[in-house]
């Protein structure tokens, strides 16, 4: 792991079965619910769910700088804890909790490489016990917005080529052939993608045991679309969870320095009355 | 406990390719089925066998992807 740009945001399996414990680390398992958590975790985990605790649960955002506080100060994180995340898909909603954090501004934020699904395929332990940890008085920064794009800079991008759009959905969603991915609700009114968009789905960039696949496969994943640091770059998805894993991919592993998600995504986008729509392969992956 | 046993397999429900992974903690039998692309969850189930976990997985994914449909592009 260590000739990724940012090495300093990866832990091992082997890392965390050695430290997931120790006093200054806060291991945190992180899915759409806590369905998973719930089966079972790995030792000292607490649990985070995107549907009630990362995102704001009135109106359509991202935690409130007060609402993130609040967490991490119910999880027994203070501001100098590492903070390490996991969880299934190969760590999305890990990474989309990893950049919140880092809109926040906490320092040392962690993925575990392989997520959930490397820790269970190599037999590591498991418990279904619910730490308790003590309150804390956390305080974020304000929010870095630099690593969030709106629909107006979208719009923008895709007007002007200010920055390359990287469509992280299947195929199949991109196209417009389906309008969420298999199974799930369909929360958009019109299927396809942002005109000029490139298609490089999220599961491109992991190996078949969901780690990461090595700086140099990735770069030629990604420099075969044109997405090589030359111009800054925004990541979407249908919700954004998806495009925070490639957001952290491009940003934590390749190092690129302008890279935005558009946590608006498809569902925002697809549902804009007169927002232009491409269908069909053109800009897909190779 | 452990997690023992922990496999994957693709496999077609209805056209949709999907992933099962299963694996045994404690005296449970675990099941969670993914579609192969782009890997969201469809379903989870718990049962006393690999078999019966595994049934109720796929049974809960196959009624959760009917509700997809594919459109001409």
């Amino acid at each position: 792991m260590t000739d990724y740009a940012h090495p300093e945001v990866l832990v091992s399996t082997d890392w965390v079965a050695r430290h997931g414990r120790d006093p200054n680390v806060r291991l945190v398992e992180v899915d759409v619910d806590t369905a998973a958590y719930d089966e079972g975790h790995i030792p000292g985990a607490i649990a985070w769910a995107w549907n009630t605790q990362l995102c704001d649960t009135l109106r359509r955002d991202i935690l409130s700088k007060e609402q993130f506080e609040e967490l991490m100060r119910n999880s027994g994180i203070g501001n100098d804890t590492t903070i390490v995340l996991y969880g299934d898909n190969n760590n999305w909603f890990a990474a989309w909790a990893f950049w919140q954090a880092k809109i926040y501004g906490h320092r040392d934020v962690r993925l575990m490489n392989g997520g959930r699904k490397k820790w269970l395929a190599e037999g590591r332990e498991l418990t279904t016990e619910v730490p308790s940890v003590p309150r804390t008085d956390y305080q974020a920064s304000a929010p870095d917005l630099s690593l969030r794009a709106f629909l107006d800079e979208v719009r923008e991008a895709m007007e002007k080529g200010s920055a390359a759009l990287v469509d992280v959905r299947s195929p199949a969603e991109f196209t417009g052939e389906i309008l969420a991915p298999p199974g799930l609700p369909e929360t958009c009114q019109r299927g396809g993608h942002i005109p000029g968009a490139r298609n490089i789905p999220w599961g491109k960039a992991c190996n078949d045991d969901g780690t990461f696949k090595s700086p140099g496969e990735l770069r030629a994943l990604y420099a075969a679309h044109g997405i090589d640091g030359s111009k800054p770059v925004i990541a979407y998805c249908r919700i954004g969870e998806r495009s925070s894993h490639t957001w952290f991919v491009l940003r934590y592993l390749l190092g690129l320095d302008n890279v935005k998600n558009y946590d608006g995504s498809w569902t925002e986008w697809g549902n804009l009355v007169g927002a232009p729509v491409e269908r069909g392969a053109a800009g897909a992956a190779a | 406990m452990r997690a023992d046993s922990y496999s994957e397999r693709p496999l077609l429900i209805d056209g949709w390719p999907v992933r099962v992974a299963s694996y045994r903690a404690g005296d449970l039998y675990r099941a969670r089925v993914e579609s192969a692309d782009p890997g969201a969850t469809l379903a989870r189930a718990a049962a006393g066998s690999a078999a019966e976990a595994e049934a109720r997985a796929l049974e809960e994914a196959r009624r959760r992807l009917a509700r997809t449909r594919r459109r001409e592009v």
